[in-house]
């Protein structure tokens, strides 16, 4: 038993960390809004050199073979830096999926390697999220229907743009018409990888849902202590240092939620259900706790466009609603947790082990 | 105790009902922080001057009604009932307009009030400043006395709907030697005075909603002065009490958003799978529920000779979060849609939930922040320590 990261697993993390805080600020990202796509492919591309895009694509098909476990620091980072980039989904959620088809279906194959390198970008809609990311720079989409998941090429699809409360986020619906030659999985695989990718997805937006819970609670310790009313920093004041103390508890306590869901999700990956939504759960609630007491202690100031804060507060309003809302979760949990023959108990926090 | 309304009261209320129902309009007005909406939340305050509706509790001869209280509660009730317009001269209304009746000399409430009551001057309240937030006696803009008139400089922020308003009302310090809460005078400025900047903040919707406003050599005649000299501070807080406890967010505002609530969740009642949903439901309605009693009490002790005191920190505590936690329960209901904005092709019932959400962030902000108001209430109503 060893609940800590590998010093390589932390190595990596601190170098792309430091790359991403480099590359995404709050000003990159407000320029962002003002492109058409909202998206820089030369930041994209930066992430390919650095392999971001093939962590989790197998040797075989030009990938570094990783896990989520090596990602999901990563991932974290991203919501700390709040990127408007589908990192996350692409190499969490898009790659696995299509790595567990590649060995008998080659375009999953040949789109696996072309995203590991940069050539090609996908989408992944899933039914929990009515609306996909990112589909208007994808080449090809992934998308669900019924017990089957399709890959289909961005001509054969019409987007219509959704606009939302967070202006990084890029929102379509999708209109497409379901054909054999698209579908890639069907049957008890395609159920099977459609359950797969939903716990990615919300192992992925729990992940960054921290990242940007720690991100606010930085923002506003650092605005707390430069900003004085009543002659003393108004961080000095025991309200404010509660307001931040409270969200340090519940980030803290969803960490490790999160590294037992990205252990599970790589591990035992059909056991995984349970220990998701409790990191999904967990997670959305340290953020919008840090959202709402990041906004509280930045008085009238964090309710302004200028201030960047808005620009992590949104993020979170977003991802705690994507890939599954807490109801969803939760109401996981719930059928986990009251079906008679549930493995809990002081023994049991890894999962059934003595034989 | 009684806990019927009167004969009269009941005849008021339909009277009110039945006004509103012939007039308020059809559609939705656009948001009063735009230049559009704002002239036309604008042309509806003049409806409702016209029909003597504009503040009820105000005298006859200023375009009111010589309402009581509870007549003012009824007439809330009936006006959020309705789904009419939100009223885009508040800070005038509920916040100067109450402070003029008391401190206002005749020929003051003439000028002034008769305007509001028209609407025909729309007011933006200028007291924060940069450095004057929850300290807000730390006020630095001043107004130096120099014959009949008083020159201003210095800089006022977060100034609502002050883009688009005509007249903001003020605290400055006019003794420059002074120091905290002594020396402050209140003082009215026309925003389209020379020497008066606007510029917009936009808001966390993207619409000014926010307006800085600086003066610099601005000249406005002793007259805009309300009440005395050094008397600033202590007529300013008699505005934030009636801000805080009373006007500013009369509970018909949070059982009309309740109701809604109600009818959101009834909608969405069979997908929605987690069970503190409907807790949140029944809670959002339990509490603007309590809210209103509690306002019909506070009415009805003033009505009888009561003052308003520290227990309006309490109200300004309890509306605001109410109103974040009606908002974040509409949000878990409307889950993967709720982030979508009302024009969004995919945003289905959203309504104006999101912009509502967006909102009521501020509510534990504005008119005196959460923790200022649960010092007050630890300090001047429990009588705890200060140091
Ligand atoms: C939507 C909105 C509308 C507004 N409209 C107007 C308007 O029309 N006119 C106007 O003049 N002003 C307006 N304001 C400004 C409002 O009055 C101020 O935001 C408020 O007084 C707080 O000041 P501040 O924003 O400078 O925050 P700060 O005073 O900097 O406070 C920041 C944080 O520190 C906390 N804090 C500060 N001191 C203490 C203390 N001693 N103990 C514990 N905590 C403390 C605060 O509670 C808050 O959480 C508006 C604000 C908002 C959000």
């Amino acid at each position: 038993m060893d609940f800590t990261f590998t010093e390589d697993q932390l190595l990596f993390c601190d170098n792309v960390k430091k790359f991403l805080h480099n590359e995404v600020t709050a000003d990159s990202i407000r320029a962002s809004w003002e492109t058409a796509t909202g998206r820089s492919d030369a930041l994209w591309q930066k992430f390919v050199e650095l392999g971001l895009t093939a962590m989790l694509v197998p040797e075989q098909f030009g990938g570094l073979g990783m896990n989520e476990l090596d990602f999901i620091l990563l991932a974290q980072t991203c919501g700390e830096v709040a990127l408007p980039e589908p990192l996350v989904e692409t190499a969490l959620v898009a790659t696995p999926l299509l790595a567990a088809l590649a060995g008998h279906d080659s375009r999953c194959a040949s789109l696996l390697e072309k995203i590991a390198a940069g050539e090609r970008k996908v989408a992944v809609g899933h039914a929990v999220n009515h609306l996909v990311s990112d589909a208007h720079i994808a080449d090809y989409l992934l998308l669900p229907s019924g017990n089957q998941i399709h890959l289909v090429p961005k001509e054969q699809v019409k987007l219509t743009a959704q606009p939302g409360v967070d202006p990084s986020r890029r929102l379509f619906s999708v209109d497409w018409k379901v054909s054999d030659e698209t579908c890639i999985t069907n049957g008890a695989e395609g159920v099977g990888l459609l359950a797969a990718t939903l716990n990615r997805g919300a192992l992925g937006v729990a992940a960054q849902l921290l990242g940007l819970a720690e991100a606010m609670v930085k923002q506003t310790v650092k605005y707390t202590t430069d900003r004085h009313q009543f002659g003393k920093p108004i961080g000095s004041n025991q309200a404010l240092k509660h307001h931040m103390a409270n969200c340090a508890v519940k980030t803290e306590f969803a960490k490790p939620v999160l590294y037992r869901a990205a252990y599970t999700v790589s591990r035992r990956p059909l056991h995984a259900d349970f220990a998701v939504s409790h990191a999904k759960v967990s997670a959305g609630e340290a953020a919008l706790l840090a959202a709402k007491n990041s906004i509280q202690s930045h008085g009238a100031m964090g309710y302004t466009w200028e201030c960047d804060l808005h620009i992590w507060m949104k993020r979170a309003w977003a991802l705690d609603k994507y890939w599954g809302h807490s109801g969803f979760h939760k109401n996981r949990l719930h059928q986990w947790l009251m079906n008679p023959n549930a493995k809990i108990g002081a023994d049991k926090t890894f999962g059934e082990q003595v034989a | 105790m009684d806990l019927n309304y009167t004969p009269e009261q009941i005849a008021f209320r339909r009277e009110v009902r039945q006004w509103l129902a012939t007039n308020v309009p059809a559609r939705p007005l656009q948001s009063f922080d735009t230049a559009e909406g704002f002239e036309q939340h604008r042309q509806w305050e003049k409806t409702l001057a016209k029909g003597n509706w504009g503040m009820v509790t105000w005298p006859k001869e200023y375009g009111g009604r010589g309402c009581n209280l509870i007549e003012w509660l009824i007439f809330e009730e009936e006006y959020y009932r309705a789904q009419a317009p939100l009223r885009v001269n508040q800070n005038g209304i509920f916040l100067l307009g109450p402070t003029l009746m008391e401190y206002g000399t005749p020929e003051q409430k003439a000028r002034f009030i008769s305007k509001m009551a028209s609407g025909e001057e729309m007011w933006a309240q200028g007291w924060s400043e940069p450095g004057a937030g929850s300290d807000l006696a730390a006020i630095r803009s001043k107004a130096i006395r120099d014959g009949d008139e008083y020159v201003i400089n210095g800089q006022k922020v977060w100034s609502t709907r002050a883009v688009f308003a005509d007249w903001v009302f003020c605290i400055f310090r006019t003794d420059p030697a002074s120091e905290k809460h002594n020396g402050l005078s209140f003082i009215f400025v026309p925003l389209d005075a020379p020497g008066v900047t606007v510029r917009p903040i936009p808001q966390l919707n993207g619409l000014p909603g926010f307006a800085e406003i600086f003066f610099d050599d601005v000249r406005v005649p002793v007259f805009n002065r309300l009440g005395d000299e050094g008397q600033g501070w202590h007529i300013a807080m008699s505005t934030a009490g009636f801000e805080r406890g009373l006007m500013l967010r009369s509970p018909a505002r949070f059982q009309e958003t309740a109701k809604r609530l109600v009818a959101l969740y009834r909608e969405h009642a069979n997908d929605i799978l987690d069970l503190s949903i409907e807790d949140a439901v029944v809670k959002a309605f339990m509490d603007a529920e309590a809210y209103a009693l509690s306002i019909y009490q506070t009415a009805s002790r003033l009505m009888n000779g009561g003052k308003i005191g520290a227990e309006s920190s309490v109200n300004k505590i309890f509306w605001s979060e109410l109103d974040q936690q009606m908002h974040e329960t509409a949000l878990n209901i409307l889950a993967t849609r709720a982030e979508l904005l009302p024009h969004a092709p995919a945003a289905g019932d959203v309504g104006n939930w999101l912009d509502g959400f967006l909102f009521a962030q501020s509510g534990p902000i504005y008119a005196g922040t959460n923790e200022i108001q649960r010092n007050i209430i630890a300090e001047r109503l429990l009588g705890m320590p200060r140091k």
